[in-house]
């Protein structure tokens, strides 16, 4: 491979280009949906490519193809340096990357059993027990039980020198529950929604999922929101369990972090980011208990690798320290505004697509409270589970999520089931009313598949770790 | 040319190639090759620039009505066998399928014509070329313009065992700006097959106009108001009414809105919807992603549910015919009608606005998402043009609200329609809709923009 890398480096600095990398990728995937008794999805996918990134005249240039020969990386190359010189007839200034060291290095996450030697008897097997599992009543009317596996081969190679091999691998799997009667849809989902629970590990996620064992429930639940009581419209304090925790934090504190965003690089689709320049340091943006970190490093995360698209070594930072605003998520373009060197966060979606500013695992620091004790200490309230659905304005203040489901508290205790459960807030209000996070027991790590950003759109694997943690004075049952 | 010659050469052979070598009882080829270019604009100047040339070979092999499927980006000889091998290993490892009657059988494709040269040769300079002018008339007026610019060529091949072979190729030109002042800003888009009837100095005109009515925003109290949709804000909502139940499958799984209501009224008496491929309005392939002759299908008509659209596997569970709304197997969402019409009225939006007391003009929707399929509530925020009307004139900037509404219910709720539709891309396919006026939208909240 170092041939077709070497040919591309090479093709770029005769033509002039001050700057380039390749990435020769091979991903693959195999996918899995069992629904309503039907194996609808049984599915076995590759793509294979290479990507030419490169700056000519100050301005960047890309092109991609599936074809990974001699001939066709240089002629690639040649489209990636007009393309350059294309974006340079507009460009304010040059563009300047942070330094960093090159690199020789390979790295491969820790795999305790090959999701892939898995037959797929066996995993068929599973999936259509745990489906069926959920057809407990005529109300279900959609039960499905899916699982996916991925695994990307990647070479990276810069003109500076780094030459860095990586081998990723990761699976996922899910249950859920669609129960319908007299125009009420209602859904319950496990681990997770949607499509279940995901990471940088084996099959042995998989294995300790339980999706069969939890299946009953899951469908019960369904059934049983249909007569549910409606949540009330008010203002009460939020109990959010880790996994709807972790998505509120992905799109209040993960996208506004972006320095791509803040800079404005988004602006005309996802948009941009209320986190300006002046807040760094200068913003108390969550209460004294709220501590967020960008680790890329921790064991098993979907959002962690060895290192980033541009060569820069997968890192800890801190986001949010004592509820202050100190660090954004950066990449060797966006960090020199800051003075700073890349914290390495820069990915691509694959071969045909450019490295963007990406979350990894962002993660909310775990407290020190049990959730009973969190419970217990809550006098009314409302605690909300599992994601439905999500959306936030393009500076990323006013979000309003809805969940599968949610449970009054009285007086210390979880009681009545609630259905149509949602909720609204403005993101610096909202993290500064956090005023108690379960610990560590409580603490989980929950994979996002389809973090979607950027044009041509791109979708990430990343990840948030989480505990259940309360909030004060939250606005519930909004439209109603 | 010779670059769609040669996608189409390419597309043709990996059919006949995949055919010929599978030895399942039906087989399934779908092929779709692309040359991408994206140019990307923010704070003024051009930062990402990018192009991509990829193909997609898809294979359906079916042994014993068991069913598999595999997929690659490699069209030599080797990988097509290789995938059509995989997926007959994946087809003999399942179960048998027992609802699974037979792949469709070939039906005559009318030709349209949707391949433009000119958007085909489109070269970065002259990307950079069309995106100076928006950039330019924006620093003229202060503002800085963020945007993409794409122009694409596709080739859609799908070939069955059964005969069906069709092959279509297609160019694609889009282009949105948002224009932004310290306090606003303005959205436009385009999309066409012709990169040719873009006129950049217009397109910027009227983003630059949004934001520099919209400066210093006042807030508003969140609450029911008369609204104005523009074209953007209509498409959001017709889009996500079709991803949640314009579909067989949905309506088969109890979850459409529209399941238990076929010829009943389900909005007000003059909106009509419909999916039509063939329309000169719209962009998209005459057959769908299982070669079906793509149909006209009316969904609403005058107010009453009429339709939901078919692909060959939800068709046969009603003994009815494939509409020619398939996605690419294996598809768990189903059907879906991706080249969408609502039907113009005799209104305009000045006269929506002249006529309204007191309203809401949005220009589009952000981030949004539904809450309830069946009662379609959708939230989400307004964007890039939110504007307050008093007494029959626009007389300021608001800033951005949120919706928490039943898509229905405005609907319901339509006063008047402009006779001009434009042409929206909504991501998963167009939408070719009017303006609208709406009473009692329902704004729930707000934010500090």
């Amino acid at each position: 491979m170092k041939e077709l890398t070497n040919l591309c480096l090479d093709t770029a600095a005769s033509l002039g280009a001050t700057y380039a990398d390749i990435r020769i990728i091979n991903h693959e995937n195999q996918s899995l949906l069992v629904k309503n008794g039907r194996i609808e999805d049984i599915s076995s996918g590759t793509s294979a490519g290479f990507g030419v990134r490169l700056i000519a005249n100050g301005a960047w240039g890309f092109a991609s193809s599936f074809l990974t020969e001699p001939e066709e990386i240089k002629e690639v190359t040649r489209l990636a340096y007009q393309i350059a010189l294309a974006s340079a007839t507009i460009k304010r200034e040059d563009i300047r990357l942070a330094e960093e060291k090159p690199v020789q290095d390979s790295y491969k996450n820790k795999v305790v059993i090959d999701p892939f030697s898995i037959s797929l008897e066996k995993r068929l097997e599973l999936l259509t027990a745990a489906e069926k599992s959920l057809r407990i009543d005529e109300k279900i009317k959609v039960a499905q039980a899916s699982m996916d596996l991925f695994r990307t081969k990647q070479i990276f190679a810069g003109s500076e020198g780094s030459y860095i091999e990586q081998e990723i691998t990761q699976c996922g799997a899910g249950i859920s529950a669609t129960a319908v009667k007299d125009g009420e849809i209602q859904r319950r989902s496990y681990p997770n929604s949607p499509r279940g629970q995901f990471a940088s590990r084996g099959y042995e996620l998989i294995d300790s999922l339980d999706l069969t064992e939890n299946a009953g429930r899951v469908a019960e639940e369904a059934i049983e929101l249909l007569s549910a009581k409606n949540c009330p419209s008010m203002k009460t304090t939020v109990i959010l369990d880790a996994s709807q925790l972790a998505l509120q934090l992905h799109e209040s504190i993960g996208h506004p972090t972006e320095l791509d965003r803040v800079l404005g690089m988004e602006a005309s689709f996802a948009g941009t980011s209320f986190l300006t320049l002046e807040k760094l340091d200068n913003l108390q943006l969550g209460s004294t208990i709220v501590n967020v970190t960008a680790d890329a490093t921790i064991e098993g995360g979907l959002g962690t690798f060895g290192y980033d698209d541009e060569g820069v070594k997968a890192q800890r930072t801190s986001i949010i320290r004592e509820g202050r605003f100190v660090g954004y998520l950066t990449s060797r373009e966006t960090a020199p505004v800051l003075n700073q060197r890349s914290n390495g966060t820069m990915r691509a979606n694959g071969w045909n697509r450019i490295p963007l500013i990406r979350m990894t695992n962002i993660n909310l620091e775990p407290g020190d409270r049990t959730l009973d004790e969190i419970i217990s200490g809550t006098k009314d309230g409302i605690y909300l589970e599992t994601n439905k659905s999500w959306s936030i304005d393009d500076k990323r203040l006013n979000f309003q999520f809805a969940t599968e489901a949610g449970w009054e508290i009285k007086d210390g205790k979880r009681k009545t089931l609630l259905k149509n459960c949602n909720y609204t807030g403005i993101t610096p209000e909202f993290w500064n009313s956090c005023d108690a996070i379960a610990n560590r027991d409580h603490w989980q790590i929950w994979g996002v598949h389809n973090c979607g950003k950027g044009e041509p759109m791109q979708i990430a694997h990343v990840a948030h770790g989480t505990a259940p943690a309360r909030f004060r004075n939250v606005q519930v049952g909004v439209g109603k | 040319m010779t670059r769609i010659l040669e996608l189409e050469s390419q597309i043709s052979e990996s059919l006949t190639e995949a055919l010929s070598h599978s030895e399942a009882d039906q087989t399934e080829v779908l092929a779709y090759a692309h040359d991408t270019a994206l140019t990307r604009f923010s704070n003024s100047s051009i930062h990402q620039n990018v192009a991509e040339k990829n193909v997609h070979l898809s294979i359906r092999a079916i042994k014993d009505r068991r069913i598999g499927y595999a997929s690659t980006n490699r069209l030599d000889r080797k990988s097509v066998q290789g995938t059509v091998n995989l997926a007959l290993e994946i087809a003999k490892e399942r179960p048998e399928d027992a609802e699974f009657k037979s792949l469709p059988a070939p039906k005559p494709v009318h030709g349209m014509s949707s391949f433009v040269p000119a958007t085909s040769e489109c070269s970065p300079m002259q990307r950079a070329e069309i995106i100076k002018p928006i950039i330019d008339k924006a620093s003229e007026n202060k503002l800085s313009a963020a945007g993409a610019f794409s122009t694409e060529v596709a080739v859609l091949g799908v070939a069955n065992s059964l005969g069906i072979k069709s092959i279509h190729s297609l160019t694609q030109a889009s282009l949105n700006t948002v224009v932004s002042s310290a306090s606003s800003s303005g959205f436009v888009s385009f999309i066409s097959k012709d990169v040719n009837e873009l006129n950049p100095e217009v397109f910027a005109d009227k983003a630059i106009e949004k934001a520099l009515m919209s400066e210093n925003p006042a807030g508003i109290e969140p609450g029911r108001y008369d609204v104005i949709l523009e074209e953007e804000a209509v498409a959001e909502l017709i889009s996500f009414l079709a991803y949640i139940g314009f579909g067989a499958l949905a309506f088969q799984e109890h979850r459409s809105f529209l399941y238990g209501k076929i010829g009943q009224k389900v909005t007000a008496d003059n909106v009509t919807i419909w999916d039509d491929a063939h329309d000169g309005r719209t962009i998209g392939f005459p057959f769908d992603f299982e070669g079906i002759p793509k149909q006209k299908v009316v969904l609403i008509e005058e107010g009453v549910a009429r339709n939901v659209v078919y692909d060959s596997y939800t068709a046969q569970k009603e003994n009815k015919e494939s509409t020619g709304h398939a996605l690419p197997a294996p598809n768990p969402y189903g059907p879906i009608p991706t080249n969408l019409f609502l039907k113009e009225g005799d209104s305009s939006l000045d006269k929506m606005i002249s006529s309204t007391e007191k309203g809401v003009l949005v220009t589009r929707f952000h981030y949004t998402n539904v809450e309830d399929p069946i009662k379609t509530i959708l939230t989400g925020m307004t964007r890039d043009g939110t504007f307050l009307i008093e007494n029959g004139e626009i007389v300021s900037g608001v800033k951005n609200l949120r919706i928490t509404q039943s898509i229905l219910e405005a609907l319901s709720n339509v006063q008047s329609i402009s006779k001009i539709t434009r042409l929206i891309d909504t991501g998963f396919g167009t939408c070719n809709v009017p303006a609208l006026k709406v009473r009692d939208f329902n704004f729930t909240g707000a934010t500090e923009f």
